[in-house]
C-alpha cells in the first residue's frame, strides 16, 4: 500500500520534473561544448586548407607568368641567367618515376604479401625465421623514417660509385635504384595495411573451394587490397615527383635530353632548387615549381579516378 | 562401395593448442542426406564441422585425434586442395568475393583448371539453377556479388560451392545472418540438394534442424568446456523421443 503511494500522479509528476529540469540544464552545457569542439575543429580545417590554397595559389599566380607553351617545349639552356624552357626536365621526372615504381612495386608488394599471408607460418615453422622475419619488420619501420639524403649518399656510394660500370655513374638507373629504395617501405607498409584489412572470410571462401594458396592471393586477395596498395603507390609518386636532395647526388643534374637508362638527367624538383639557388631566373624557378605542382594534382587524379571505378565497379555500388 | 555412410568419424579429438575443443567423437554420416549438428554456443558444432575440410588446419597451433573417414579414406590422406573440392563449405555469414555473379561461381571450376568460355557458362548457369537463384540474377550476371540482397548473396555462395559438383557441402548456421523468408527458402533448397549431396548442417535453431533435416547430432559441453557428443539418430527420434535427458531438456528450450 505504501508503494501506491509513493506513485501517486502528484509525487511522480514532482520526480520528474525535478529529473526534466536537471536533463535541460545538462543539455544546455552538453550543447556548448559540442558548439566550442566543433568550432574549434572548424578552424582547424579552415586554417589547413586555407595555408595549402596560399602555398598552391602563390606558385601558380607567380609560376603562370612565365608559362607558355615555349617553356614547356625548349630545353633549358643553362648559364646564370636561366634561359630556356623545361622541357627536358619535364622527361627525366616521368623517366625516373616510372622506372622507380617498376622497380619498387613488383619488389614492395610482393614483400607485403609475404610478410601477411605466408611469414606468420614460416614463422611458425622455423625459430630462425621468425627472428629473420622480425628483423625484416622492424627493418621496413626504421627505413620508413630514414631521411633522403641519407638515401642519396647510399645511393652514391653504391650505386654511383661502385656499380659505375653498371649503371654508368650519375644516371637515371642509379637514381631510380635509390629512389626505389626510398619509397620501398613506404609500398611496404601500405600494401601490408591494405593486405590485412581484405576480410579473412574472402580467404576461407576461396580455400574452402579448394583453391591454392596462390591462386587465393592472385585471384581475391589481392584485387581486394588493390585501392590501398594504389594509394601507396600515389604516396610514392609524389616523393619521387618531389624529391631533390636524394637525386642531386644521384643523377647528376644535366639538363640535356636523357637518351637512355644511363644517361645523366635532371628532374623538375632539382630543376627547381637549381634555378633557385644558382641562377637569377627565380622567376623560372617558380614557374617549373607550378607545373610541378600541376603533374603531382594530375596524377593524383588519375590514379583516383581509375582506383575508384576499379573498385566501384568489384563492390558493385556503381550501378 | 554405394554403402549407406558417407563419413566416419573414430575416435576424434581436437585441440586448440592446450585446450581440447571436442572429445572422442564417433559418429556416421549418413550419404545423401541432410544432418543437422546441434547444441548450446561453444560446445564445438563449428569445429566439427570443420573438420571435414580440414578449416582448422588454417589455425595455427590446433591438433586433431583420430579418424575421419570418407568413403573409407582418411581426410588427412587426401591432399587438401582435393578434399576441399570434393567437401564445399558455406559460412554462417555470406562471403560472395567481390566479383560478378558469374565470376563467383566460376572461381572454383576456373581455379580447378577450366578455361573454356562456354563450358564455364553452362556450370554457372546450372549451379545457379541448383541454388534457386537464376531466375532472379540471369539478366545481371556481370553485377558484382556483393550488391546482391543477404539471402541472394547466400544463395550465391551456395552456387559458388555447388559449381565445383563437391560431394559433400558443410553448412555453418547458412541462415543465422537471413531474414525469415529467406531461410525458408535456403531450407527448401536444401530438400533438393539432398538428393545429389550428402549435407551437414550446424544450426542453433531447432525449429530448423527439426524442419529441415534427416539426421541430427547433439553436442553438448562437458565440465572442461570440451564438446561432446550427446546422443545422435534420425532426426524424429531424436525430437519425439529422445534417449538422453540432456537431449531433451535442449530441444525443449530448458538450456542453451
Amino acid at each position: 500500500m505504501s508503494s501506491r503511494e509513493l506513485s501517486t500522479p502528484l509525487v511522480r509528476a514532482r520526480r520528474e520534473g525535478v529529473a526534466i529540469r536537471l536533463g535541460i540544464e545538462n543539455l544546455a552545457r552538453r550543447r556548448l561544448s559540442q558548439k566550442v569542439a566543433f568550432g574549434f575543429f572548424w578552424l582547424a580545417g579552415l586554417l589547413v586548407v586555407a595555408a595549402l590554397l596560399w602555398i598552391i595559389g602563390y606558385v601558380l599566380v607567380e609560376g603562370l607568368q612565365v608559362l607558355n607553351l615555349e617553356f614547356l617545349t625548349t630545353r633549358p639552356r643553362g648559364g646564370v641567367s636561366g634561359e630556356g624552357g623545361i622541357s627536358t626536365t619535364i622527361v627525366t621526372t616521368l623517366y625516373l618515376v616510372l622506372f622507380t615504381l617498376f622497380l619498387a612495386t613488383p619488389l614492395g608488394v610482393g614483400a607485403a604479401v609475404y610478410l601477411t599471408e605466408y611469414a606468420a607460418d614460416a614463422a611458425r615453422r622455423n625459430r630462425l625465421l621468425a627472428r629473420l622475419i622480425q628483423v625484416a619488420r622492424s627493418g621496413v619501420e626504421i627505413l620508413a623514417g630514414v631521411p633522403s639524403i641519407i638515401y642519396g649518399l647510399f645511393g652514391f656510394a653504391l650505386f654511383v660509385v661502385a656499380m659505375n660500370r653498371f649503371t654508368g655513374g650519375f644516371s637515371i638507373l642509379s637514381a631510380s635504384l635509390a629512389g626505389a629504395c626510398m619509397v620501398l617501405p613506404v609500398i611496404i607498409r601500405t600494401s601490408e595495411e591494405a593486405l590485412l584489412a581484405v576480410p579473412q572470410s574472402y580467404r576461407e571462401g576461396s580455400l574452402a573451394l579448394g583453391a591454392t594458396r596462390w591462386q587465393t592471393i592472385i585471384q581475391v586477395v589481392l584485387p581486394a587490397a588493390l585501392p590501398g596498395i594504389v594509394t601507396g603507390l600515389i604516396l610514392s609518386v609524389g616523393r619521387i615527383v618531389a624529391e631533390t636532395a636524394i637525386f642531386w647526388v644521384t643523377i647528376g643534374g644535366s639538363y640535356r635530353l636523357p637518351t637512355g637508362l644511363r644517361s645523366a638527367g635532371r628532374p623538375m624538383a632539382l630543376h627547381v632548387y637549381m634555378l633557385a639557388t644558382e641562377t637569377r631566373a627565380f622567376d623560372k624557378a617558380m614557374g617549373t615549381a607550378a607545373i610541378l605542382i600541376l603533374t603531382i594534382v594530375i596524377l593524383n587524379l588519375i590514379i583516383n579516378l581509375t582506383s575508384r571505378t576499379f573498385s566501384r565497379r568489384m563492390m558493385g555500388r556503381g550501378r | 562401395m554405394m554403402n549407406n555412410v558417407k563419413l566416419q568419424v573414430r575416435n576424434f579429438h581436437f585441440f586448440y593448442g592446450d585446450f581440447q575443443a571436442l572429445r572422442d567423437i564417433t559418429v556416421d554420416i549418413p550419404r545423401h542426406q541432410i544432418t543437422s549438428i546441434i547444441g548450446p554456443s561453444g560446445c564445438g558444432k563449428s569445429t566439427f564441422l570443420r573438420a571435414f575440410n580440414r578449416m582448422n588446419d588454417l589455425i595455427p597451433g590446433t591438433r586433431a585425434e583420430g579418424q575421419i573417414l570418407m568413403d573409407d579414406q582418411d581426410l588427412y590422406s587426401i591432399d587438401v586442395v582435393e578434399l576441399r573440392k570434393r567437401v564445399g563449405m558455406v559460412f554462417q555469414r555470406p562471403n560472395p568475393f567481390p566479383k560478378t555473379i558469374f565470376d563467383n561461381v566460376a572461381y572454383g571450376p576456373r581455379c580447378h583448371g577450366l578455361r573454356d568460355r562456354a563450358r564455364l557458362t553452362e556450370i554457372v548457369e546450372r549451379s545457379l539453377r541448383q541454388a534457386a537463384l537464376w531466375d532472379e540474377v540471369k539478366d545481371s550476371l556481370d553485377k558484382s556479388g556483393l550488391a546482391l540482397s543477404g539471402g541472394q548473396q547466400q544463395r550465391l555462395c551456395i552456387a559458388r560451392a555447388l559449381a565445383v559438383e563437391p560431394e559433400v557441402i558443410l553448412m555453418d548456421e547458412p541462415a543465422s545472418a537471413l531474414d525469415p523468408v529467406a531461410t525458408l527458402k535456403i531450407e527448401e533448397l536444401l530438400q533438393t540438394l539432398k538428393q545429389r549431396y550428402t549435407i551437414i548442417i550446424v544450426t542453433h535453431n531447432m525449429q530448423q534442424a527439426a524442419r529441415a533435416s534427416d539426421y541430427t547430432i547433439f553436442f553438448n559441453m562437458a565440465e572442461d568446456r570440451a564438446g561432446c557428443l550427446v546422443e545422435h539418430g534420425p532426426t524424429k527420434e531424436i525430437f519425439t523421443n529422445p534417449k538422453e535427458k540432456m537431449t531433451e531438456d535442449y530441444i525443449t528450450g530448458r538450456f542453451g
